[in-house]
């Protein structure tokens, strides 16, 4: 790496490959957020149980990854699906049993589970 | 045997004839054959299903895609798109309506978000903290590659003054001033450093900026290195953060590997090597020259200033030391610009600040939000406000060298000014809500206890004057103070203030001097009328059972685990107070609500 170009080079691969582009047509990004907080509170058997889901499932274009704490501490473990053209889903209080749910529900049949979103967390 | 890679289940719907799922399945079969998939492809016709009201189910396995299948087109594209090409197909998906999930709320409409503005987090829960390809999509070392490229380091901490930052560590120093002051030293060896010691209790901002974005940290440390004429970087994190350790040392693996640390870096002459220096978890080892000290592998002592370190500091060379979340800021100052900053928060206080929530609050969690936001904004609507119903009585600001708002200052904006001239502190963040069943003697005790602990030993006003301290506010909350203690309480808090070596002393009177100028009703009743009024501090309490109220029905009695309840079954039950330990099970256990707690 010498030059700014070099950096825009691997800024414009790395975003296709994310999954994260506003106006990709398609490809779903899967987060999990792995600080302490969610680490503490079980993220790890979540992650672990949606990557497992996505390639048992031999789900194409789905990026899982790992993340740092968007904040809301008290709700951890926490996963966001980033989906085409739509705002991202945040789920929160997660285990790896609704996690694999998620996946079978919104990323294969592409029905949000509502009641595991953050709107509903305190209902 | 051929593997079979997919299996599709075809399932006749309740209204369906078997002929027509039978007209499906031979649809597949020829499709199939096409593609060259029919041996990797199973079709199986399955019993009707009640999945979908109307229409033809079809199931594709290991997917688990459902699909509502009407006519041979249909299963055209399921061959074409799912099967060959590995894309489910949307718009044949059950139940699949373009509104599907539209009535989830989105992130950005929780109220928990709706006041935040993200700069120092803005990566945090977004990108792969493992992965430096993630940080730079999102713009990372663009600005290390603009300062190298297109600006002097004169020009860099001219942008880092316009932008106003100041220190996030607890003191508010503005940034640009002490990169400059280790400028202008004679060119040589000079250190860049990171303070990532973070101990206050309860805060946890700056492990959740290197745990979430290590990257921001390292790039604005090389900018710094640049600014002041620096090749060799440390930060100084606890040992208790081992997933921050980690993701840092990664972070700094890859960026020495893509050469944005190392020797030449972005094409220039410009060097800049960083390490890792682990520290034990002491909090005075969070000052500055403390800090430097437990770097050079010393007994983390702090030193009197002057010399200040930017002019004498790690191994006795100009050095600076910033803060974590300091650090994260720099690299949108370049990027966005100063005047972008500048544009947020208060006069004196410019950008943002996080803040680690805690205590009696809905929403425990990091929130981050422009200077100048209020502490309502804070607690009620960011943090949801106090459960179970409580009122708000206090929230503690600046950690052990803070103070707390009570309040009728609850509109105070948070801001470093707004913050000194109320006797509280920005500190680093740290943020705790207090309700009205905490006692304020009792909480000024639980910080004092912490300084004491804390406390290296150096200086005798912090060493002997905080434990003296303690020691009065131990009298006040078992029943023994006096009035004169309080106002030895207030000398003694004046003497350390003004003679203590370091922040650590200087600063440990402030939340006892806080909590006796909102509070000082609270430490009244304790001298005098022996009350605790929050019913916290034990020695003060007494249980009692109302002779109106008691059944005796003997529940007390039976869960009391010291045997200090008595009394004649169906008749009304009494406490020894010499026995009752104040444990408060009665209290809870009681059906008739006959007990309580004065
Ligand atoms: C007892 C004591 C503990 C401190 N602990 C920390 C700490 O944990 N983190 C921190 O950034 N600054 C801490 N500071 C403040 C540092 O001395 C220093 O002011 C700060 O790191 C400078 O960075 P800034 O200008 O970016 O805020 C502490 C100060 C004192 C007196």
């Amino acid at each position: 790496m010498k030059t700014l170009a070099d950096l825009e080079k691997i800024k414009n691969k790395t975003l296709d490959k994310m999954n994260i582009r506003a106006d990709r047509e398609e490809g779903i990004r899967i987060v999990v957020g792995m600080a302490t907080c969610g680490i503490a509170a079980g993220a790890r058997p979540v992650l672990n149980a949606v990557s497992d889901e996505v390639s048992k499932r031999n789900l194409k274009n789905v990026v899982v990854s790992q993340t740092g704490c968007i904040g809301v501490c008290r709700l951890e473990p926490i996963m966001e699906v980033y989906a085409p053209g739509k705002d991202k889903v945040t789920y929160v209080k997660m285990d790896a049993e609704k996690a694999v749910k998620v996946v079978a529900e919104h990323i294969v049949n592409n029905r949000p589970i509502k009641e595991y979103t953050i709107g509903e967390a305190d209902k | 045997m051929n593997l079979v890679r997919s299996h599709v289940l075809v399932c006749g719907g309740t209204d369906l004839s078997s002929s027509e799922s039978e007209k499906i399945i031979t649809e597949f079969d020829v499709r199939l054959k096409n593609a060259g998939l029919e041996n990797e492809v199973s079709v199986v016709r399955a019993d009707s299903s009640d999945l979908c009201a109307s229409g033809l189910v079809v199931i594709v396995y290991p997917e688990g895609a459902f699909y509502n299948v009407t006519k041979p087109d249909d299963v055209k594209e399921i061959v074409e798109e799912h099967l060959v090409k590995g894309k489910i197909v949307k718009r044949l998906l059950c139940d699949e309506s373009a509104e599907a999930g539209s009535d989830v709320k989105p992130l950005s409409e929780i109220e928990f978000y709706k006041k935040q503005l993200r700069i120092a987090l803005k990566n945090c829960g977004i990108i792969d903290p493992e992965n430096i390809d993630e940080y730079i999509a999102f713009d990372g070392y663009k600005a290390l590659g603009k300062v190298l490229t297109e600006m002097t380091p004169e020009q860099v901490i001219e942008e880092m003054k316009k932008s106003g930052l100041r220190g996030r560590g607890g003191a508010g120093f503005p940034t640009a001033i002490k990169w400059e002051f280790a400028a202008k030293q004679p060119k040589g060896v000079k250190y860049v450093c990171c303070n990532a010691d973070e101990g206050d209790p309860g805060a946890f901002m700056d492990r959740s900026v290197l745990e979430g974005d290590p990257h921001s940290v390292i790039e604005a440390m090389a900018i710094a290195a640049y600014a002041i004429g620096s090749e060799q970087g440390y930060i100084y994190i606890r040992a208790e953060y081992p997933v921050a350790v980690k993701r840092l040392q990664i972070a700094i693996n890859q960026a020495k590997e893509y050469g944005l640390l190392g020797k030449g870096i972005f094409g220039t002459d410009f060097n800049f090597d960083l390490e890792i220096r682990l520290g034990a978890g002491a909090f005075v080892c969070g000052e500055e020259t403390a800090l430097m000290t437990s770097i050079e592998g010393r007994r983390g002592e702090p030193r009197p200033r002057p010399p200040f370190p930017a002019v004498k500091g790690l191994w006795g060379v100009p050095t600076i030391l910033n803060n974590v979340e300091t650090y994260a800021n720099v690299p949108q100052i370049i990027l966005k610009g100063a005047e972008w900053f500048a544009s947020i928060g208060t006069e004196k206080s410019k950008g943002t600040k996080v803040f680690a929530l805690g205590g009696k609050i809905k929403n425990t969690g990091l929130v981050e939000v422009p200077m100048g936001t209020t502490l309502r904004e804070i607690v009620e609507e960011i943090g949801g406000g106090i459960p179970n119903g409580k009122k708000y009585k206090a929230a503690q600001i600046g950690g052990p060298s803070g103070g707390c708002i009570p309040a009728e200052l609850i509109d105070t904006p948070i801001d470093y000014d707004s913050l000194l001239s109320i006797g509280a502190m920005m500190g680093s963040g740290g943020l705790i809500v207090i309700d009205e069943d905490s006692c304020m003697v009792d909480i000024a005790k639980f910080f004092l206890d912490f300084t004491v602990d804390e406390s290296c030993g150096k200086c005798a006003p912090c060493r002997i004057g905080t434990k003296r301290m303690l020691e009065i506010l131990e009298r006040i909350t078992s029943g023994k103070g006096t009035v004169a203690d309080i106002e030895n309480l207030k000398d003694l808090a004046e003497g350390i203030k003004s003679s203590a070596l370091c922040g650590l002393g200087q600063t440990a009177p402030n939340p006892v001097l806080s909590t006796l100028r909102y509070f000082e009703d609270e430490y009244m009743a304790h001298v005098v009328e022996k009350r605790c009024p929050a019913g916290v501090c034990k020695d003060l309490l007494q249980y009692t059972i109302s002779k109106d109220k008691c059944k005796g029905c003997n529940i007390c009695a039976k869960n009391c685990p010291v045997s200090a309840i008595s009394g004649e079954l169906k008749k009304p039950f009494v406490i020894d107070p010499d026995i009752c330990i104040k444990c408060g099970v009665c209290e809870g256990k009681c059906p008739f609500k006959a007990i309580s707690r004065k």
